[in-house]
């Protein structure tokens, strides 16, 4: 009985749905794209992040704030992994099922250029432009028109294992410059501290754009010049390739590195088998949690070394969005200002910092992360962009295939950068 | 052997290529056959079509537009240049060079290695229920924490396989290396699949048939190409399809073990797929890829009928 | 011959069972290893812990929650893989019977169209799929997942069952109908008992397709409604979580309901021997 019924459910569901969908079809488009500022009240549907940055129970206190004070506004919150994130918008984006969308900083040209999300210029009030970092502001911003509220402010630091340091006898002051750091690791080689001191996020990912941005950027390099085109392939961004083949070849380099992701570079760092690696801000905290740790409180947390050029950390920060199928924009432009706000941010400033200047001076937000809010300071003052393009993606895709190829030594760096710079130029173009 | 060959040839087909051996009953043929037909299918045909005949449309539509968002829009008119794009794509003939050594080097071993557990399976053995139970196992393991498993296992670290053998190899390090541990994961996972189809293939044919041969004297391998092979076409056929299908499209484990790398080594057509379509939103492009996937996937599938010679008997 | 096996097959079931169980010993090892000793290098953690068990069953589900996660995500996947396997076998087993046994027009093109449908990758149909889900508020739900998973299930139905009928006697049916049996009757009284190992492989590889689907799942669901196992545990193996033995104790966990059934199912694989050795 009960088989034939939830038989005959889903084949009326399965008759319905096709019927539905052609009816959809016909009607040329369907109406549900067009979106509509809405009453200011009513539901708002919001998809955030798993595990990084706010955690998912800091982000239900903060709606349950907002919800007590704009009680006509419901929130539902949803959260999916970081790797599912983009994805997720684009399939809901025709449908417009979410009215609040969370966005990595590679993002905004894409969803802005493709009208997936909203331009709320209009709607910044002035002092945010002057109240936020330079670099919070980016993580919105494309082609002079912004396209939310940026939200989580993030770069990758330095961190380093003192216990090795003292063991090799290097001095935690060397790691000032990236030769300093290569002098270093072969000192803690040398003495057998570590087999590798170094282990990096490079596997073929985002993740090894967000490294070699940071060392493009150390020794003077620019993704793409003031025309629009490939400019990795010269000067500074060759130089970063080699020196990152050149940590292989000489053993210093973990070659367990073209197939790390974050979270094995951190594994591999608290398991004490890597003395000096980058990473987000988030693995301050997990490498001394005694729990999962075995170096917890050894772990010393720097910005990221310098080279010819400068120290810019690569922009890794995340803004909040309106979608442009939602049905109630203002309500939901309403609950990302309370989510963004300063004194909101300043409470989580543990798991997040704040987008917010003068966030970084008060007491109250430096006592929740003392040893990481000094240094994220001066760091996040300074920060490089990866490109600003509509198809960043293939772009991503194309340089990472051809920073593997030199890092594996199929190719030299400056033949494959060159092969990407092609691959690149075609692309922005189009 | 005497089965298959009293088997109708397709009686639907417009031109039967040779007649059945021994007609069936005439009141038995074709009288409310069709309605009857129609009726059994009808079901299948609403729970499948119901749902997919709009995406089908839809996708196939999208691939004739030069389409690069998921928002509706109007999109230029673009014929069938997303499918010759396809061929003068330069990053595309790797992959597919990827997806064609997978699909035959997993099928193919699969197959052979099915095909010795499941004799191995079907031999009146102590505790057979046991063997039989162990050979489950890797099927019951979902994909993605099969690749999450082996990526851990051959992890150059602490991976396990390096502690085994003593060796500090980076078994995911190069591109053709990986390509092939990614292999040894999927063949970790659904040979017994194919195991278990041919098991159920070798259970339907009468163990007097065996021994019957064995009694004419022929040897135990002639007995197995002679005898137990030809019986078995149904089933390898259907494994062979099935498993061939799966293998082309393969994408979950490559999403959790490589992510395609390194130095896209590990890329195939249905991970490149989705890096068009969806990392990048080029949807006309992506869609003209996935019909092609059916395409290419589709002619595999006749090939292997027709090398088994069961075209007659499972009608494509 | 029939009751002596050779000894060297034994052989051959022992280095079946080292390659099947070595992998899976490796899984259930991570999953009660500290996570600081996963890292250690040794075969055997020094202080197992069945922790992450714990938690897995007795936390509550949903925010930070992983854990507790996992169990709602798994009846999740039990709801879904059952409901699909059931539809799709009812209507596979009847329609394959169609295509193994009878005559109509535009036979082959119809099994070809079921079979394409099997072909397409889930990344072509996704999108449309999403925005049709939406319109009729099936998105995360698990009805929603069902009737999707039946579309590439029940193809799959279809043409392992046309196969396994015609790997039965015809002459059987032929005499349950000379004998006034309907044709339905035939194929439900006399065909379908004969075809039991074919149902019960078919009913297992469907129940394994659905337990293990990911993109549909991935881009349909989004909360603890209808989130299936591979999805939840896909969450966790991502760029910011580094505890493998989690996704050890989930996978161990994740592969349990499909072994219990196959372990149901197999004993009436040798039943269908019996059965069909007495009748046939």
């Amino acid at each position: 009985m009960a088989d034939n019924l939830s038989r005959r459910t889903a084949l009326q569901a399965a008759g319905g749905l096709g019927l539905a969908a052609f009816l959809a079809a016909c009607g040329g488009g369907k109406g549900a794209t067009t979106g509509d500022q809405g009453s200011g009240k009513g539901e708002v549907r919001a998809l955030f992040m798993k595990q990084a940055g706010y955690s998912e129970d800091d982000i239900t206190k903060m709606t349950a704030a907002f919800a007590s004070a704009n009680p006509d506004i419901t929130v539902k919150p949803e959260f999916v992994a970081y790797e599912a994130l983009h994805d997720k918008i684009v399939a809901a984006g025709p449908a417009g099922t979410y009215d609040v969308v969370l966005i990595d900083v590679i993002w905004p040209a894409e969803f802005g250029g493709k009208k997936m999300v909203t331009d709320v210029t209009s709607q910044w009030p002035g002092e945010w432009k002057s109240g936020m970092l330079a670099g919070a502001v980016a993580t919105a911003e494309y082609d002079q028109k912004l396209y939310g509220v940026p939200w989580i402010m993030d770069t990758k630091y330095f961190f380093y294992n003192e216990a090795h340091l003292q063991a090799a006898k290097v001095d935690a002051a060397s790691f000032d410059t990236w030769d300093g750091v290569l002098a270093g690791a072969r000192k803690i080689k040398a003495t057998g501290a570590a087999k590798y001191p170094l282990i990096w996020s490079w596997q073929q990912a985002e993740a090894l754009v967000c490294d070699y941005a940071q060392l493009l950027g150390a020794m003077g390099g620019k993704f793409l010049d003031d025309s629009g085109k490939a400019a990795f392939n010269t000067g500074g961004g060759v130089q970063a390739l080699e020196f990152m083949r050149q940590t292989i070849v000489d053993g210093l380099t973990n070659p367990a590195s073209t197939q790390s992701l974050e979270a094995d570079v951190q594994r591999v760092f608290q398991a004490g088998q890597a003395s000096a690696v980058l990473n987000w801000t988030y693995m301050y905290g997990a490498a001394n949690d005694a729990k999962q740790s075995k170096i917890a409180g050894k772990v010393k947390v720097l910005q990221t070394p310098k080279g010819s050029a400068g120290r810019p950390g690569v922009n890794g920060g995340m803004a909040l969005c309106v979608t442009t199928g939602s049905k109630n924009q203002a309500a939901a432009f309403k609950y990302i200002s309370f989510l963004t706000s300063q004194p909101e941010q300043n409470k989580y400033a543990l798991d997040s910092l704040p987008v917010w200047k003068t966030s970084y001076d008060d007491a109250a937000v430096v006592k929740t992360n003392p040893a990481v809010v000094p240094q994220a300071k001066k760091q996040l003052d300074d920060l490089i962009l990866r490109p600003q393009a509509r198809n960043y993606n293939a772009f991503s895709q194309a340089l990472q295939a051809e920073l593997q190829n030199a890092l594996l030594g199929r190719k030299p760096a400056q033949k494959a950068l060159d092969a990407a710079a092609d691959k690149a130029n075609s692309l922005l173009q189009s | 052997m005497s089965q298959t060959q009293t088997k109708p040839a397709t009686a639907g087909s417009p031109a039967p290529r040779q007649k059945p051996a021994r007609p069936r009953p005439k009141a038995v043929v074709v009288r409310g056959e069709g309605k009857f037909a129609v009726f059994l299918l009808l079901p299948a045909a609403l729970v499948v079509f119901g749902v997919v005949l709009y995406p089908v449309i839809r996708t196939l539509l999208i691939s004739l537009y030069k389409v690069d968002s998921a928002m509706p829009g109007s999109y230029p008119f673009a014929g069938l240049s997303n499918y010759t794009k396809v061929f003068s794509d330069p990053s595309f003939y790797p992959v597919l060079g990827h997806t064609a050594y997978f699909t035959l080097v997993s099928t193919a071993v699969e197959l052979v290695l099915g095909m010795g557990v499941a004799l191995l399976l079907n031999a009146p053995l102590r505790f057979r229920w046991l063997w039989r139970s162990l050979v489950v196992l890797p099927w019951a393991l979902p994909t993605i924490v099969n690749g999450a498993l082996w990526r851990w296992i051959y992890n150059g670290q602490y991976g396990v396989l390096n502690q085994l053998l003593g060796t500090d190899t980076q078994w995911l390090g190069s591109p053709f290396l990986a390509l092939n541990m990614v292999i040894v994961a999927d063949v970790w996972k659904n040979t017994s699949i194919v195991a278990f189809f041919l098991l159920a293939g070798l259970q339907t044919i009468p163990a007097e048939l065996h021994e019957a041969a064995v009694v004419d004297g022929a040897s135990k391998l002639r007995t197995f190409w002679s005898v137990v092979v030809p019986l078995l076409k149904p089933s390898i056929a259907v494994v062979l399809v099935l498993r061939t299908i799966e293998a082309f499209k393969v994408f979950d484990i490559i999403y959790v073990m490589t992510g395609g790398g390194p130095a896209s080594g590990t890329q195939t057509v249905a991970f490149y797929t989705y890096l068009q379509a969806f990392s990048n939103q080029l949807f006309g492009y992506g869609a003209a890829l996935a019909y092609l996937i059916v395409i290419a996937v589709g002619a595999l599938a006749m090939f292997y009928l027709r090398i088994l010679r069961q075209n007659q008997l499972a009608g494509v | 011959m029939r009751n002596r096996p050779s000894p060297v097959l034994y052989i051959f079931c022992a280095v079946l069972a080292v390659v099947v169980l070595a992998p899976f010993a490796w899984l259930v090892i991570s999953s009660i290893s500290p996570s600081n000793e996963l890292t250690a290098g040794t075969l055997w953690p020094d202080h197992p812990t069945l922790a992450r068990y714990r938690d897995i069953f007795t936390s509550s589900a949903g925010g930070d929650n992983v854990a507790g996660t996992f169990r709602i995500a798994m009846l999740n996947s039990l709801i879904v893989a059952s409901c699909t396997t059931l539809i799709s076998l009812v209507v596979g087993s009847l329609g394959g019977y169609a295509f193994a046994r009878l005559r109509f027009r535009f036979r082959r093109t119809t099994l070809f169209a079921f079979l394409a449908i099997y072909m397409l990758p889930p990344i072509a149909l996704v999108i449309p799929l999403y925005l049709a889900m939406a319109n009729l508020q099936l998105l995360d739900t698990k009805l929603g997942l069902i009737v999707t998973y039946c579309s590439i299930v029940t193809p799959f139905c279809l043409w392992t069952m046309s196969n396994f009928y015609l790997s039965l006697p015809i002459e059987l049916e032929d005499a349950a109908r000379v004998d006034g049996c309907s044709r339905l009757g035939a194929l439900l009284r006399i065909v379908l008992p004969l075809a039991r190992p074919g149902i019960v492989a078919t009913a297992m590889f469907g129940f394994l397709l659905a337990w293990d689907e990911f993109l549909y799942s991935l881009i349909f669901t989004s909360t603890t409604n209808a989130k299936t196992i591979p999805v939840a545990i896909a969450e966790f193996t991502g760029k910011f979580s580094s505890d493998f033995g989690l996704v050890a104790a989930g996978g161990v966990l994740a592969a349990l309901p499909p072994v219990l059934l196959a372990l149901l199912f197999q004993r009436y694989i040798v039943s269908g021997l019996t059965a069909g050795s007495v009748k046939g």
